[in-house]
């Protein structure tokens, strides 16, 4: 019998799965999902709660099977995550290890069963800043400590793709900054880094591609920039007036464009091109603006824009 | 093999589990080995169950390990708490999927694990072994038990056969423990049950129905080291048991490799 696997993505892809499946009884806990990840990029990975963003990852570390689908990770089969385990760090669903042992033997643990050199434990644990808490049991620790050592347990195998779900749970705004900041370094080693949070905004500034789920399957699998200029951008109009506001929605409906106000201003759907006709209309009629600005819409707001029923 | 072995070690040598069963093994040795001696002309009896044991049964060459061999259902149960504990904590802590990732041929993981609780088991079976001679050489003199045969070369010859009964005894109540702790993915469910089921349920149907206890694993894994009060032969436990181990390590091995790891 053949035991080959037809390799039919991107060989640029560190993650590619393709029509992949995981069926719960009648449920479809991931729905035929299909994406890649490119080699050397940070990729978000976001969705609501049940979304199938955990089972997905699990599926690519190998605790659950796949019912249908294939993939690679780093070029090797998902049916064989042997052969590419040993290049990938994961924390998944938050930081789990041994409540009697020490931070320091709970990575020892981990060391010791992926052949790792017990030298890099110690400068594992200063780089997320625990080397002084390293021999206190894990149960001692808080949340922002457990998250960091998660890290420190990931980064182990020195990984080349790096898959972390809600890493920045539980940190303090320093914290989340500090993870922000080694996301950016590694990727900058070339290193992949698939991370799943719900946190956009911290998605949006570090994630050069996103895969975005709802429902098991697939909303959105691309490039953040492709995703967000692809939006309808808005025109955001100020006056010192109030009255003034509802004054400017009647210009701008009459010019064809939706208009509302939010917060004592005037939101316009269209794009920057409209601002000079918008602000000349307004100075006719007698309004004078405060402030003008484009915006595109954020993650936050795309996403909600994407994952909502409607 | 041998990083996974060292790797579970770093879990099982910690102190509040290392030195908890050590004192565990030496407090159920030692009282079982005292109280042979001790309650020598005692009329409620000696050994287990009630049963009398005498000074000329002590002085054979094999009763320096008499008290030995009556600790080993009990050794057998502590390590059957061991091995479903280790097995089991995995999945309420959370910590599996950290191993399947570090070493994802679980097969390879599973025998890895068994094979260093099996080790910790051979230390705990070691060290009850000396406590028990121990107690048997300090107490035979002052309760007049004769020592004459004791340390002859069939004696000695005796130990191998002693250890190794004791020992098969104790690996097969923690490969039940083992296999609980991975049916159940819960220590306290996987060792309540086991010790219900061994220490009152199978007691029960043994004196209640006639010719049964040679069918129950319990009843056959505790009689590979004391043949007294069954009414079956030592090969018979030792088939049994062997037949047992077979069923419980496929069903083990079988779910450790097919089942999703969700927790």
């Amino acid at each position: 019998m053949c035991n080959c696997y037809k390799v039919s993505t991107s060989q640029n892809a560190a993650i590619s799965v393709t029509d992949l499946t995981k069926r719960y009884g009648e449920r479809n806990a991931v729905d035929h999902i299909s994406f890649e990840v490119p080699r050397g990029t940070i990729c978000g990975f976001v969705g609501p709660n049940g979304a199938g963003k955990t089972t997905t990852i699990r599926m690519l570390l190998g605790l659950v099977k796949p019912t249908t689908g294939e993939g690679t990770v780093l070029g090797e089969p998902l049916t064989h995550p042997e052969r590419f385990l040993g290049k990938v760090g994961a924390l998944i669903e938050g930081p789990a290890f041994y409540p009697a042992l020490s931070g320091r033997e709970n990575l020892k643990v981990l060391a010791t069963l992926g052949n790792f050199p017990h030298d890099r434990v110690d400068q594992l644990l200063d780089q997320v800043g625990l080397l002084d808490r390293a021999s206190s049991k894990f149960k001692t620790y808080s949340l922002g400590m457990k998250q960091r050592l998660g890290i420190a347990a990931a980064l182990l195998p020195s990984p080349e793709l790096l898959i972390l779900d809600e890493p920045t749970n539980g940190l303090d705004p320093a914290g989340i900054q500090e993870v922000r900041e080694l996301l950016g370094h590694l990727a900058g080693y070339g290193l992949t880094v698939l991370v799943s949070s719900h946190l956009l905004s911290e998605i949006e500034a570090i994630a050069d591609d996103l895969v975005m789920l709802r429902d098991g399957k697939v909303l959105f699998s691309g490039q953040t920039k492709a995703l967000l200029t692809a939006q309808q951008p808005t025109v955001i109009a100020s006056s010192n007036n109030p009255q003034d506001l509802a004054r400017l929605v009647e210009i701008a409906t009459n010019s064809g464009h939706q208009a509302q106000i939010v917060n004592q201003s005037v939101h316009v759907v269209a794009d920057a091109t409209f601002a000079t006709s918008f602000n000349k209309a307004a100075f006719e009629a007698g309004v004078t603006l405060s402030s003008l600005v484009t915006a595109l819409p954020t993650l936050e707001e795309t996403f909600f824009e994407l994952t909502s029923d409607n | 093999m041998i990083r996974i072995f060292k790797s579970e070690w770093r879990k099982l040598r910690r102190p509040t589990l290392f030195l908890g069963t050590m004192v565990a093994v030496v407090g159920l040795t030692g009282l079982i080995s005292s109280l042979l001696f001790l309650l020598l002309d005692s009329p409620r009896g000696n050994g287990r169950e009630g049963m009398m044991i005498t000074r000329e049964t002590l002085a054979m060459p094999n009763g320096l390990y008499v008290g030995f061999a009556n600790s080993a259902g009990l050794l057998g149960v502590i390590a059957l708490c061991v091995f479903a504990a280790q097995t089991a904590i995995e999945y309420t802590n959370g910590t599996l999927r950290n191993l399947l990732v570090r070493e994802p041929r679980r097969l390879l993981l599973l025998a890895g694990k068994y094979l260093a609780m099996v080790s910790f088991a051979l230390v705990t079976v070691c060290f009850s072994a000396i406590i028990s001679i121990t107690i048997s050489i300090s107490l035979a003199g002052s309760k007049g038990v004769s020592t004459d045969q004791w340390f002859t070369s069939s004696a000695i010859s005796l130990f191998g056969s002693t250890f190794g009964n004791v020992f098969l005894s104790v690996i097969a109540y923690g490969t039940v423990g083992m296999t609980l702790g991975l049916l159940l993915r819960s220590p306290i469910s996987s060792i309540s049950i086991a010790v219900a089921w061994i220490l009152v349920i199978e007691n029960i149907l043994s004196a209640t129905v006639s010719g049964i206890s040679k069918w129950l694993p319990g009843q056959l894994m505790s009689a590979i080291p004391v043949q007294f009060g069954v009414d079956f032969s030592y090969s018979r436990a030792l088939v049994g048991t062997s037949a047992y181990l077979l069923i419980f390590t496929v069903a083990a091995a079988t779910l450790f490799k097919r089942r999703d790891v969700v927790n």
